[in-house]
């Protein structure tokens, strides 16, 4: 049996990158957009304020995208170094969009950022505008590659199992990119990285209107900011809004799981907390029906009905039908030289079950079932915090645009607050998406138990420790780094 | 006709590609070995670390898009070796990752380890990261002890293909001799590289002198080894397949590559003769400074023949010495002929890549790296 040391360690480490990796890019993503659209104001107009206003939140910009690269780097070796049956399994459909997101996005945000940052005497102006923009949009094209590899682990679609080379196999390129899951998780990821480059520049301006130094820069910059923020917002609940959408149609153990639904059926109800609910809400969210019907995760463990008739079989038949599904692939390998028709007849099995070959590695149904009270919880802190900054972020440029913001110290100290809150926001965020997933690495098709790599428990704590080490070397050095040039200030009173 | 084959070399062929641009772009490993030996004073060792600080960028991603590439094309090299090699492919990681952060943090207020910290991981990662890559590469001729069984999938309890044999997981590679060679033969290449570079970069003659200096020395170890590794390669057992892709061990299998295969033999020998006219009129003309354009192509091309000499021609380019049949060949661990063929097609883009990188290179390098140039505008 794979160790459950080995898989919970080698999943805390991947958690560990990845949660890290995400406090330094959505500020890249978001500051990307707000200091490019300042530089283009400057452009425009030829006003030196604005080319300060911009090198100010470059130079920030810069500290963050450091770290950024160093997290994504053990991100992407990680596949191999922990996952390693995952890599060969799927390796022919995941590797491609990794690839694809170096050749296209990485070494446009590597030639462009060299560019921006010290190019401003060697390029023209117009030049420099188009760099500026060009790691803007290298930075939200790496996102959607990489995004597309996680759609497709939430829900794989343009691929077939080759029992000969054993692994999934891709036969449709485009399914893959257009895979509707992708195209909300984009949406959802990217805007929501300008929510964070928009908290994040009105909180540090509105520090120096609490402190009363830099006025017209932090008010110049807060009205950009507010505008992407708010823009990002409202693209943020879309996207999110279809999430939920697909999760009910391709993932209802998570969605069940985020709310904490045991039970489910038509007109189900959401929860706002426990004990408080709005009925048949859940209905019309995930299904944007009253009537729809959305399955509890004991629904899913014993099977159950939709209205229209069709029969979702329980976990107990999964697994059974995975299992044969596993046994068939090992006679079918066993077979396929000595027998021909035997391995056939195997094969046959196979492929009527492959839908579930994941579910065989499964031991009982309650492996089935994701960390509720975390997802739950995780679910009402993303969505309550982010309608709370939208709130904030309305006040602020409301407040901003009647010329009375400066004074308006308890919401400048809210703005200030939010910076935190939207990291949580974005964590809690990813944990609903990931831990929600859980068992599984491949929806249905590989779970986390059969993906990772064989080294010792040792090894894993070893290198997780050794990361938790350095990550928080490096974001205490960044937070300090970003507070000192903060309080030094832009270059302009 | 564009066959399957065709297609599992073409791809091996892009890897060669990035392998030799990936070893090129060590320079900037090689010049920040160099921070502290050859740059005496504030001024030198802040021109070295802005100018290799201009590429680094480019250095590491080319080390991911490697990365991605492998992946994409041979996704059992990629579960086998780094999910094997652990602790080689780890290490290597982690000093990328303090390089990531060193360039922006080493002179920034509040850094917290100071100045000379960040530098030592610059220097640091300098050394070892080419050290360690050029042993992993070793480890390509010599083999690893590893085995593959993709049956494993049917076993409920155990369903791992890939397996190592040994706890140290990578690290035992420096048992070998030659990977150690290889290793230190990367490591003195890249820091030739890396003093050719700032000779033609950076505006100040006298850290050009001492990184002339430094180069002297630093290409005498690259020579001497270079000549070891040659004679190891010629005269060593390969690993080679036959037709029905069994694994046999061929004695001087690289040697009969290169024979066999004249084109690479060819651009082996133009890429070591770049290298060596690069190195040599540095040496010999003071006022000849763009040695680095003659030694970075000759890296490429030497090494992209390496890359052909241990994958193609029917061999096995990662060995399993634990069981020759799991030995990793172009056809047994490559993505599936649909997906190369789907990435053959993305692939068309990397010359517009590269053209592109190499325009805005012109245009920021036009004039050699100034301290009145750092004073002036931004800088690390």
């Amino acid at each position: 049996m794979v160790e459950t040391a080995l898989v919970n360690w080698s999943r805390l480490q991947f958690a560990l990158t990845a949660g890290y990796h995400w406090l330094f890019v959505p500020l890249t993503l978001g500051l990307a957009v707000i200091m490019a659209t300042m530089e283009t104001i400057y452009v425009k107009t030829g006003d030196e304020f604005w080319k300060k206003v911009a090198k100010f939140w470059m130079k920030l910009f810069a500290i963050n995208f450091a770290v950024g690269i160093a997290t994504g780097i053990i991100l992407e070796f990680e596949f191999g170094t922990n996952w390693s049956n995952y890599s060969w399994f799927v390796g022919d459909i995941f590797g491609a969009p990794l690839a694809i997101e170096g050749i296209f996005a990485f070494f446009m945000e590597a030639t462009f950022f060299a560019v921006m940052f010290f190019g401003w005497e060697k390029v023209s102006k117009r030049f420099h505008l188009a760099a500026t923009w060009f790691t803007a949009i290298g930075a939200a094209i790496s996102a959607v590659w990489i995004l597309i590899a996680n759609a497709w682990m939430q829900h794989p679609v343009g691929m077939e199992f080759n029992p000969d080379t054993v692994r999934h196999e891709m036969v449709d390129f485009w399914a893959l990119v257009l895979n509707p899951v992708a195209i909300s998780k984009f949406f959802h990821s990217v805007f929501s990285g300008w929510m964070t480059g928009a908290v994040f520049v009105i909180g540090v301006s509105s520090w120096y209107l609490l402190k009363g130094r830099q006025k017209r820069f932090a008010l110049a910059s807060i009205r950009v900011a507010a505008i992407v923020g708010i823009i990002g917002t409202f693209a943020v609940m879309l996207s999110g809004d279809s999430s939920g959408v697909h999760a009910a149609k391709y993932q209802p153990m998570k969605l069940a799981a985020a709310e904490g639904l045991k039970d489910g059926g038509t007109c189900a109800p959401f929860s706002i907390v426990p004990g408080v609910e709005i009925p048949a809400m859940l209905s019309i969210l995930a299904t944007h029906d009253i009537d729809g019907y959305v399955p509890g995760i004991n629904n899913i463990l014993d099977g159950y009905t939709t209205p229209d008739g069709v029969y979702h079989i329980s976990a107990d038949e999964k697994i059974e039908r995975g299992r044969s599904a596993i046994e068939a692939f090992a006679k079918y390998r066993e077979l396929k030289d000595s027998d021909p028709e035997a391995a056939a007849v195997a094969r046959k099995t196979l492929d009527e079950n492959i839908d579930y070959f994941g579910y065989g590695y499964i031991g009982s149904k309650q492996e089935l079932v994701p960390p509720v009270p975390l997802v739950y919880w995780a679910f009402r802190v993303m969505v309550g915090v982010g309608g709370l900054l939208l709130l904030i972020m309305v006040a602020v440029l409301w407040f901003e645009y009647k010329n009375r913001l400066a004074g308006m110290r308890w919401l400048l100290w809210a703005a200030l607050l939010s910076v935190p809150l939207v990291y949580l926001a974005g964590q809690a965020g990813w944990i609903v998406a990931e831990v929600g997933r859980q068992p599984w690495v491949i929806d249905g098709l590989l779970p986390v138990s059969a993906a990772v790599s064989s080294v010792s428990v040792a090894a894993v704590k070893t290198t997780f420790w050794l990361f938790v080490a350095i990550f928080t070397l490096f974001l205490a050095i960044e937070v300090r780094i970003m507070i000192k040039a903060v309080k030094q200030g832009p270059d302009i009173e | 006709m564009i066959t399957y084959d065709f297609l599992q070399h073409y791809w091996w062929f892009l890897i060669a590609l990035l392998g030799g641009l990936l070893v090129f772009l060590l320079f900037v490993q090689g010049g920040n070995a160099l921070i502290f030996l050859a740059g005496k004073s504030e001024d030198e060792r802040q021109l070295i670390v802005n100018s290799t600080g201009r590429k680094w960028e480019l250095t590491f991603t080319t080390l991911v898009t490697f990365g991605g590439a492998f992946f994409a094309s041979f996704p059992l090299f990629y579960s086998t070796s780094f999910g094997g090699a652990y602790w080689v492919w780890i290490l290597i990681l982690v000093t990328f990752v303090f390089q990531a952060v060193s360039y922006e943090f080493q002179s920034k207020a509040g850094n917290l380890l100071g100045k000379n910290t960040f530098r030592a991981f610059l220097t640091l990662n300098g050394c070892l990261a080419p050290l360690l890559i050029g042993a992993a590469v070793g480890t390509f001729f010599t083999g690893s002890d590893f085995t593959v069984n993709k049956s494993a999938v049917g076993d409920i309890a155990s369903p791992v293909i890939s397996r190592w044999g040994n706890a140290w997981h990578g690290l035992e590679a420096v048992a070998n001799p030659f990977n150690v060679e290889f290793g230190l033969l990367v490591m003195f290449l890249a820091i030739s590289l890396g003093a050719l570079y700032l000779i033609n970069n950076v505006e100040s003659s006298k850290l050009a002198s001492q990184l002339r200096r430094a180069l002297t020395v630093s290409f005498l170890a690259f020579l001497v080894l270079f000549l070891v590794v040659c004679y190891h390669l010629i005269t060593m057992e390969g690993f080679a397949v036959d037709a029905s892709g069994r694994v046999f061990m061929e004695q001087g299998k690289y040697f009969t590559n290169l024979l066999q295969m004249p084109l690479v033999l060819v651009l082996l020998l133009v890429g070591a003769v770049l290298i060596v006219v690069g190195v040599v009129m540095t040496l010999w003309r003071k006022d000849f400074r763009r040695g680095i354009w003659l030694a970075g192509p000759g890296t490429t091309l030497a090494v992209m023949a390496l890359f052909m000499v241990v994958g193609y021609n029917n061999t096995a380019y990662y060995p399993s010495v634990a069981d020759l049949q799991s030995s990793l060949t172009l056809a047994n661990s490559s993505s599936s002929e649909f997906t190369l063929r789907t990435m053959a097609v993305v692939s068309l883009i990397i010359p517009f890549v590269v053209a592109y990188i190499a325009y805005f290179w012109r245009q920021m390098d036009k004039k050699s790296l100034t301290t009145d140039e750092l004073n002036s505008g931004e800088k690390y």
